[in-house]
């Protein structure tokens, strides 16, 4: 019923994300990062309490192409990035498609600040301006960017604290409803030090175990990217896919096999860190797109 | 039953035995978390609204309304009048009880009356409907780019944005779910 026109006005914004892709690839080769291709469909995701893949003949389309691209890194690969179809089932709304685009990167011998900065000229690289205005709120990315931690963003937008939230089983609805809102406002945000709850796949802060190092990207409220000094302790590792094994069989979901290939190629891994970037998202945000559907060629309702 | 996952904007549910419409949905979930299922609603009898967050696994109580299918018939003051075709019953309805289906009347619409306990509360009309354009200004010879559209005005008074091409006199089929322009009707 519903004609071409809704594909053809998308015509502008398409142009745009080519064009923003094709800055995002020179940026990679300009930083000697080689670009990889894994599999989308995979026989073992990794068990995360909260991401469900999709079935797919036996095996499962990837949540992410994190385990693959990790077995690269242990094979000798320093620098590697990929731009990908993930798929997560059930996610869908104005910020969400259950088929999207993610970037991934991973960098040897780096942790998670060093990707930060990295991060940072990624972005402006992108963006290829000074300042970008989403929603009605201006965003400078030429200046210095916010950098607040898990702990004292919950002081600061909550009357609670990261550890009663997390108690209580708040947390995800405090981050959502207040805390989400404020961060990217005026300048990006990187929101780090997450609770070692909530980070299955992250080395854990050496001189204090309760949190990980891991950060999150913001821009104008939207979630962008997530990050980690990467865990490559084969037996924590395996320790931490159990427990998320248990939460998801908890709450009745599709258990997956153990990915024993990754596990045992972690032992192999060099200290890395590794980031992965939603492309949809950045682009709306570039464009400054009120839905995520205005930014890529087709929904799935529409095929 | 309905569960969280099955929200979206349009569907309508009971709370507290009373029938509510989602009048915006959206999804949510920070990173690694777990999903959220953020409503606003409106309660269909008294025009109140609520806002919600449901996690996953939550479950509702579908709205039990009766839809009898009726034909518009006029518009008087401000109510609009239909007609039961089995029994020639007629009914009016206000105009707030109407929401966006006054966008899409035109004489013999065939649509379904809503009924909460007897009482008409509202109407839902087919998701696509053709409607001519009376009023839209004419395109601009030389604009070829894709991604531009106009302000136009339907016979029912409503005012959408259409593509360029489109010209006074010309059907155009409408998505009522959304409001937005669907496609140029062949004639």
């Amino acid at each position: 019923m519903s004609g071409s026109w809704p594909l053809a006005r998308r015509s502008q914004a398409l142009a745009q994300r080519g064009a923003i892709f094709t800055r995002i690839r020179m940026f990679f080769q300009e930083k000697g990062y080689l670009e990889v291709e894994t599999p989308f469909r995979i026989p073992a995701p990794a068990p995360e309490a909260q991401i469900d893949a999709i079935p797919s003949d036996g095996w499962f389309l990837q949540t992410s192409p994190e385990l693959c691209m990790k077995r690269l890194l242990a094979a000798g690969y320093p620098r590697i990035f990929q731009i990908c179809r993930c798929w997560r089932d059930g996610e869908r709304g104005t910020r969400h498609l259950s088929e999207f685009t993610m970037l991934e990167w991973y960098r040897a011998r780096a942790d998670y600040r060093v990707l930060m900065d990295e991060t940072e000229q990624l972005v402006r690289t992108a963006a290829g301006v000074d300042t970008i205005t989403y929603r009605g709120v201006e965003i400078a990315l030429a200046t210095a960017w916010e950098r607040i931690t898990v702990r004292d963003a919950f002081l600061r937008y909550t009357d609670t604290t990261a550890e009663a939230a997390l108690s209580a089983g708040t947390f995800d609805e405090l981050m959502v409803d207040r805390i989400e809102p404020k961060l990217g406002i005026g300048r990006p945000t990187f929101i780090y030090d997450y609770p070692a709850s909530c980070s299955a796949l992250a080395r854990l802060k050496a001189d204090d175990p309760s949190v990980a190092e891991r950060f999150e990207l913001y821009l104008g409220g939207l979630e962008i990217a997530n990050a980690f000094s990467e865990l490559i302790d084969p037996v924590e590792q395996r320790t931490r896919f159990e427990a998320e094994a248990a939460e998801r069989a908890r709450h009745g979901k599709h258990s997956y096999p153990v990915p024993e290939k990754f596990l045992a190629a972690l032992a192999e891994m060099p200290e890395a860190a590794g980031i992965a970037l939603g492309l949809d998202r950045l682009v709306m945000v570039l464009l400054d797109a009120e839905s995520i559907d205005d930014v890529v060629a087709f929904t799935t309702e529409e095929l | 039953m309905y569960t969280a996952a099955d929200l979206r904007k349009g569907l309508k549910i009971t709370i507290d035995n009373e029938p509510y419409i989602i009048t915006h949905f959206d999804f949510a979930k920070p990173g690694k978390g777990q999903a959220l299922y953020r409503t606003k609603m409106k309660n269909m009898i008294t025009g109140s609204t609520l806002d919600r967050t449901y996690r996953s696994g939550e479950t509702f109580e579908p709205a039990n309304l009766e839809d009898r299918v009726m034909q518009y018939l006029y518009k008087e003051d401000d109510h609009y009048c239909f007609m039961d075709n089995s029994t020639f019953e007629q009914i009016h309805i206000s105009e707030d009880a109407m929401g966006d289906a006054k966008n899409y009347l035109i004489d013999n619409l065939q649509v379904d009356v809503l009924l909460f306990r007897e009482k008409a509360i509202g109407v839902d009309v087919p998701n696509f409907v053709n409607l001519r354009v009376v009023q839209t200004d004419p395109w601009v010879k030389g604009d070829t780019s894709g991604s531009d559209s106009k302000p136009a005005t339907v016979e029912t008074g409503y005012v959408l944005r259409v593509p360029p091409f489109i010209e006074e006199g010309e059907l155009i089929t409408i998505d009522t779910r959304t409001g937005e322009y669907s496609t140029r009707v062949k004639g």
